[in-house]
């Protein structure tokens, strides 16, 4: 599944529409998180338009990989992504969080086919995803299991349970990225409750650990490969990105978390959208 | 001698089409057993008839008595540690590959300290996790108040989606844990771990949602509604009034949610008073249930038998029923005071 420049393009420019999916569908729903979806853009057009097996118009097929995403509040990216890869009509988009829509606040499967599970509550995604990674495994399957997690939430015990679980377990067919933002409500995680050392912690529990720039198409691909070649441990990818990537101006910025655009600004950030190609590394520097 | 006889008949007034126990009445010839060892053969059973059904335990594989799954079926038996938001959770994953997890761990910690996982990634999911909650109520004894379960009726109820079942005694117990196998949604089982009275028999028919009377007098003026291994003490009580002439009809509910409705209100029609029994807090359980819908349809006096808002504490199984008001002696007081109240 390597990745030619032309799909890296491809996967780019799908970026690029799904942040301003993300930006209109945030500023009509007047409510939900901004900076966290616009972060994960990047891995969830890689992962919609190269990296998941699967079927937009029949999202129960049953060899799908599963893509489980654990911190729900960033669910805008994914809705817009599966928009964008033709599960249901760009234009519903504009329901999110709204009455009667199927596009809840925080995911719920029941209501929107390809979903895979609910969440929202932090902590229990990682749990989740080991439990249908290894049933898959009991009935031999050969799908993967992809799990997004967010860093603030790797606070919660839940996750530290569910990572002994697959560690010990060797569940090689579980991948997992977390967001590494470095922010949550209450400001950067390094202030709120420190995670690091992030990577030395879960090679601790038994997980191949690789360490990304996120917003970088080609060595979010690499790393699934890698991933897909372990044997003995399930994969944790420490994804680096930006909270509200795409957008300078909200760019790192923590208290873009759980706040929508106002139509006005709405209107600058569209205006600015941009591709990433994979700087992130440098402008951290 | 023939007189006698008569009399003797008309006094068992037991449903013989439940093909109860000769021995009902004369605890000291009953078998006794624990709501657990139903669990326990219970779910061999189930996991021989349906090879999804697995068993997920939090390092109690014992005392849950998920031992005789993991000696028949070590292939589909996961073990989990002592993480019980972990059991809940994974449990939810793995439903949704299609496996019918049972997840096993003490009442107090599942569903007490996973209720939001049970929650979220059960009920709201609606996944076909049956979480069974081991050692609830009082007589689990000298383990004391941190691991008597007294709140989980309540809590469990009260989530959308959710079955609660609490089986009366080890033959209640083996068949309701395999309906739930073959029932699809989440389901909490509750069981018990101190030995009880095996009045059930392998012939007494058992339903989800579908409540039976176990006893009934010619002339019932109190409806006894039970669930649970104090049923027992409950059908004593209801013997022990008829001979002094009160009479009464006692159901078995043994499934808190959903409610049979219908047979309380058939229930309801025949009786002028209810008294409602449970090893579980008052507050919100079989009672509050059964107030909830007879209130709306056909209000009536109501004595609730249950821990009245304390914790437990250590001691003997019989002395903890008998301190916190759930004995013999007590239904029958609030039999006594419900009719007053008529």
């Amino acid at each position: 599944m390597a990745i030619s420049k032309e799909q890296i393009a491809e996967v780019e420019a799908k970026a690029c529409d799904i942040r301003e999916s993300i930006i209109e569908m945030l500023t009509e729903a007047k409510s939900g998180h901004t900076a966290g979806p616009l972060g994960m853009t990047d891995i969830f057009s890689a992962f919609y338009f190269h990296i998941l097996n699967h079927k937009a118009d029949d999202p129960e097929w049953e060899e799908r990989d599963r893509l489980i995403l654990s911190n729900g509040h960033i669910v805008p990216v994914r809705y817009a992504a599966m928009a964008h890869a033709g599960y249901f009509p760009l234009k519903e988009i504009m329901t999110l969080r709204k009455f009667g829509t199927r596009l809840q606040g925080h995911p719920e499967p029941d209501k929107l086919p390809g979903l895979e599970t609910t969440s929202g509550p932090l902590g229990s995604g990682l749990s989740q995803a080991s439990g249908i990674a290894y049933g898959l495994r009991m009935d031999e399957k050969e799908n993967y299991t992809y799990c997004l997690l967010s860093d603030g939430e790797l606070q919660a015990g839940n996750t530290w349970e569910a990572a002994m679980f697959a560690g010990n377990n060797k569940l090689n067919k579980l991948i997992c990225f977390i967001d590494r933002n470095n922010i949550q409500i209450n400001g950067m995680t390094q202030d709120v409750m420190p995670l690091e050392p992030l990577a030395d912690k879960f090679k601790s529990f038994n997980f191949h650990v690789i360490e990304i720039d996120g917003h970088n198409i080609e060595a979010i691909v690499h790393a699934v490969e890698e991933g897909k070649s372990q044997t003995e441990k399930p994969t944790m990818i420490i994804a680096k990105t930006i909270p509200g990537k795409g957008v300078p101006e909200i760019e790192c910025d923590y208290t873009w978390h759980g706040k929508p655009p106002s139509k006005e600004e709405a209107e600058r950030f569209l205006k600015n959208v941009r591709t990433c190609g994979g700087k992130v590394t440098e402008e951290y520097a | 001698m023939y007189v006698r006889a008569e009399v003797k008949l008309q006094k068992n007034m037991l449903n013989k089409k439940l093909h109860l126990s000769k021995d009902t009445f004369n605890t000291e010839a009953l078998e006794q057993g624990s709501t657990r060892d139903g669990y326990g053969h219970g779910v061999v059973e189930a996991g021989e008839d349906d090879e999804s059904v697995v068993v997920m335990c939090a390092d109690l594989m014992e005392s849950t008595r998920s031992h005789f799954f993991n000696e028949k079926f070590p292939d589909r038996y996961i073990e989990m540690g002592v993480a019980e938001q972990n059991l809940a959770a994974t449990a939810a994953g793995i439903a949704l590959v299609g496996k019918v997890p049972f997840i096993a761990s003490y009442a107090a910690f599942s569903p007490g300290r996973n209720n939001e996982q049970i929650r979220s990634l059960i009920s709201l999911q609606n996944t076909n996790v049956k979480v069974c909650g081991m050692h609830a109520g009082v007589s689990v004894g000298p383990d004391g108040a941190t691991h008597q379960q007294l709140e989980d009726i309540a809590l469990m109820r009260a989530q959308p989606n959710m079955t609660v079942i609490v089986p009366t005694d080890v033959e209640e117990a083996r068949k309701a844990t395999i309906a739930a196998a073959k029932y699809k949604g989440p389901v909490y089982l509750r069981f018990g771990r101190s030995k009880s009275p095996i009045f059930t028999t392998k012939d007494t028919p058992f339903e989800i949602g579908k409540a039976y009377r176990v006893w009934e007098s010619e002339k019932p003026k109190v409806g006894i509604v039970a669930s649970g291994g104090l049923l027992h003490n409950a059908l004593l009580a209801a013997k022990k009034l008829d001979e002094e002439g009160i009479g009464s009809i006692v159901l078995n509910l043994h499934t808190v949610k959903p409610l049979d409705t219908k047979a309380l209100l058939d229930l309801s029609s025949e009786v002028e008073t209810i008294v409602t029994v449970e090893e579980h807090q008052i507050a919100g359980g079989v009672g509050s249930a059964v107030a909830e819908y007879l209130s709306q349809v056909k209000p009536m006096p109501m004595e609730f038998i249950g821990v009245k808002d304390q914790y437990g504490q250590s001691g003997d199984p019989k002395e903890l029923i008998e301190h916190y008001g759930m004995g013999v002696s007590h239904i029958e007081q609030a039999i006594r005071k419900a009719i007053d109240r008529i």
